[in-house]
């Protein structure tokens, strides 16, 4: 099933958006505006391709390089901005408000997105729970105990590997002996499927098909998508210290972004025109973005008692009554 | 009204709280049809169907995660780990998510999940059936810890935890499981939160304690009336918050505390109780503030571990050091 050439343009600008965000967080954070982020650089189709597949009432529990399917999702590159600016109110966003905020341990939320597809299954709810995570989280028992429990209950969950190769400085074979990572799905009792992650259509088609199975009370998935983290782990990393720049430079030939622009190219559906019109309506939106992010006024520093519990315990609310803000 | 030991009365709790809240759900290891391997979850699966109560697979990071994952949705998840001695691998989900989930999405998330446990020795179990890990709990913003001491405290107690809108741990002392019963009116009524009980009055000492040595509180307090010395005893009942206010106000006027642990000694609640006394009415103290715990050993097995945990001959020794007549 091939895109129409519309959600095909869809998808390329979503990715091409996202890289663009990427790049001016990154722009930002070497200018002492942001904190540490970490660049999707490379990786947009599996992010993108997924959530381009789910329902706006399905659950998104992303990975914390999952900027693409967020924004897709109906974040505000404001509030991206804010969280990784070192704001909590970033995952308050005002879009998917069901969605889960991003997983910083890594894989934990694996056996989240089980239980929100549990809860789903429960009351008889056609949505679905979409975990997305690392070739790295595969390692982990969160991610083997989440999987497994997925199985047996049949739960209507999508498990998403995002195979970029490196999980910091370690090579995906150093992380695995098993042939594939989809093959750890053969021990939980569901499909699971390698597909190439740099070809969007091909991962929107294939979670599409994992969402309706899932929809349709056959259980969960677990796809890998295969790609590669073109950009250092975050920016706090430098990557020339663990990898080649030869392997990244190679890497470049399967950009998905540069991939889908020559099929739309081929199509006859794209051009300079357009690629121009985009990069500039891009930037603008960007700009705007960044502006909302620099005007947000701070928190009120005595609110970060406020959230700890639903009400004030007795002990805290002491604190908070001693709390002076200029002995920071 | 019908004489209920503690595990009864915990299953009474949570049949209360699941008939009066369809979001509330249990789930853990052999929850089910075997109704928990302590059969605090029994009948509930017959009573309320396979979709308000599930057995797991052998998974604590999984219960606890998926508990998450319920609660994030609205429903009330109730999970259950066998012993607090598997409770490890939950820890993360408790720390990292549960705890943190209201703070980090500013209250667009949130995880009123109760992660319950049995715990404490007493009972000659094996390795790692025994141990008191409450304070690993205690020490995390976010969450709160409540131990029940008796079959009431533990149906009002348990109900304002499934209530409570935040995550809480709820430790069960197995040795008191079946240690008495008495009589609990399913009324539905739940204990304050974050409130200790003074469960006997006193003026010459206070005696705190929780969970599994309450009783022993109880009854070193009653050997001290016969000595003449009349000891308050407060049961703490929520470690996370602590109910300073009730802690000062009965030290304050004794002037006198001996404090009951079961955990091991350093680094644990009884540690921090000690630290907030000192800080609040240091000048009101007649004697140094005692602890009386397990001591910083491996918990032994069974046939030395009365050695290591507090027994009521050290409890009645502190209190009579604190009185000056050693
Ligand atoms: C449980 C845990 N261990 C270690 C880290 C530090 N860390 C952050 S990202 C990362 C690598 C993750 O690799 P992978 O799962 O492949 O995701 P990727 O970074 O490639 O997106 C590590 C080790 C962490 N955040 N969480
Ligand atoms: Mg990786």
């Amino acid at each position: 099933m091939a895109q129409s050439t519309d959600a095909l343009i869809g998808l390329y600008r979503a990715m091409c958006l996202t890289r663009a965000f990427d790049a001016k967080a990154i722009a930002l954070q070497r200018t002492g505006r942001l904190g540490t982020f970490a660049s999707s650089l490379g990786q947009e189709a599996v992010s993108v391709g997924v959530a381009a597949a789910m329902r706006p009432e399905d659950v998104l529990l992303p990975s914390f390089r999952d900027h693409g399917a967020m924004l897709w999702r109906g974040v505000d590159m404001a509030e991206s901005l804010l969280y990784w600016g070192g704001d909590e109110r970033g995952s308050d966003f005002a879009g998917p408000r069901q969605d889960f905020p991003v997983s910083v341990p890594v894989g934990t939320h694996a056996p989240h997105a089980a239980g929100v597809a549990l809860a789903f299954k429960l009351r008889r709810e056609p949505r679905v729970a979409v975990c997305l995570f690392g070739d790295g989280a595969t390692s982990k028992g969160d991610v083997a105990e989440a999987l497994n429990i997925a199985g047996v209950w049949r739960l209507p969950a999508v498990f998403v590997v995002c195979n970029n190769r490196w999980a910091i400085s370690t090579p995906v074979e150093r992380q695995t002996a098993a042939e594939t990572l989809a093959r750890k799905a053969d021990a939980a009792g569901m499909p699971g499927e390698r597909i190439d992650g740099n070809d969007v259509e091909l991962v929107v088609e294939t979670a599409a098909r994992a969402l309706a199975r899932a929809r349709d009370g056959q259980g969960p998935s677990l796809i890998e998508a295969l790609t590669y983290r073109m950009g250092d782990h975050t920016t706090a990393d430098d990557a020339r210290r663990y990898r080649d720049d030869a392997e990244v430079s190679r890497q470049w030939a399967q950009d998905p972004i540069a991939r889908t622009r020559r099929r739309l190219v081929d199509l006859g559906a794209w051009g300079k025109a357009q690629e121009e019109g985009m990069l500039a309506e891009h930037a603008a939106a960007i700009e705007r973005a960044v502006e909302r992010y620099a005007a947000t006024p701070a928190q009120p520093p005595v609110t970060l008692f406020d959230y700890t519990y639903a009400n004030l315990p007795a002990e805290l609310a002491e604190q908070r009554a001693a709390f002076r803000p200029e002995d920071a | 009204m019908a004489a209920v030991t503690m595990v009864q009365a915990i299953n009474m709790a949570l049949a209360r709280a699941m008939a009066e809240d369809p979001q509330v759900v249990v789930l853990g290891e052999d929850v089910g049809r075997d109704g928990g391997v302590f059969r605090a979850t029994e009948g509930l699966l017959d009573r309320f169907g396979a979709d308000r109560v599930f057995d797991t697979p052998l998974a604590e990071a999984a219960i606890a995660g998926v508990a998450v994952g319920l609660a994030a949705q609205g429903f009330r998840p109730v999970a259950e780990i066998q012993f607090s001695g598997f409770i490890y691998p939950a820890l993360d989900q408790m720390i990292s998510h549960a705890a943190r989930m209201r703070n980090r999405t500013r209250g667009r998330l949130t995880c009123p999940m109760v992660l319950r446990a049995p715990n404490g020795g007493g009972i000659r179990a094996a390795e790692l059936h025994s141990e008191s890990p409450e304070a690993l709990f205690a020490h995390v913003p976010g969450l709160r810890v409540a131990l029940p001491s008796s079959p009431e405290r533990a149906y009002r107690l348990l109900l304002a935890a499934i209530r409570d809108p935040d995550p809480v741990v709820f430790l069960e002392p197995t040795r008191l499981y079946r240690a008495g019963s008495e009589d609990v009116a399913d009324d539905g009524k739940a204990a304050p939160l974050d409130r200790a009980f003074v469960l006997r009055p006193g003026e010459d000492l206070t005696l705190v304690a929780w969970g599994g040595v309450v009783p022993m509180a109880l009854a070193a307090a009653e050997r001290l009336a016969e000595e003449g010395i009349s000891a308050e005893v407060v049961d703490m009942a929520w470690l996370k918050p602590l109910d300073t206010a009730t802690l000062i106000e009965s030290v304050a006027r004794t002037g006198r505390c001996v404090i009951a642990q079961e955990a091991a000694r350093s680094g644990g609640v009884g540690a921090e109780i000690a630290a907030r006394l000192a800080e609040r009415v240091l000048d009101r103290l007649a004697a140094p503030i005692e602890r009386v715990a397990a001591y910083d050993a491996v918990l032994p097995y069974p046939r030395l571990e009365a050695h290591c945990l507090p027994s009521e001959t050290r409890l009645l020794a502190a209190a009579r050091r604190a009185m000056g007549r050693a």
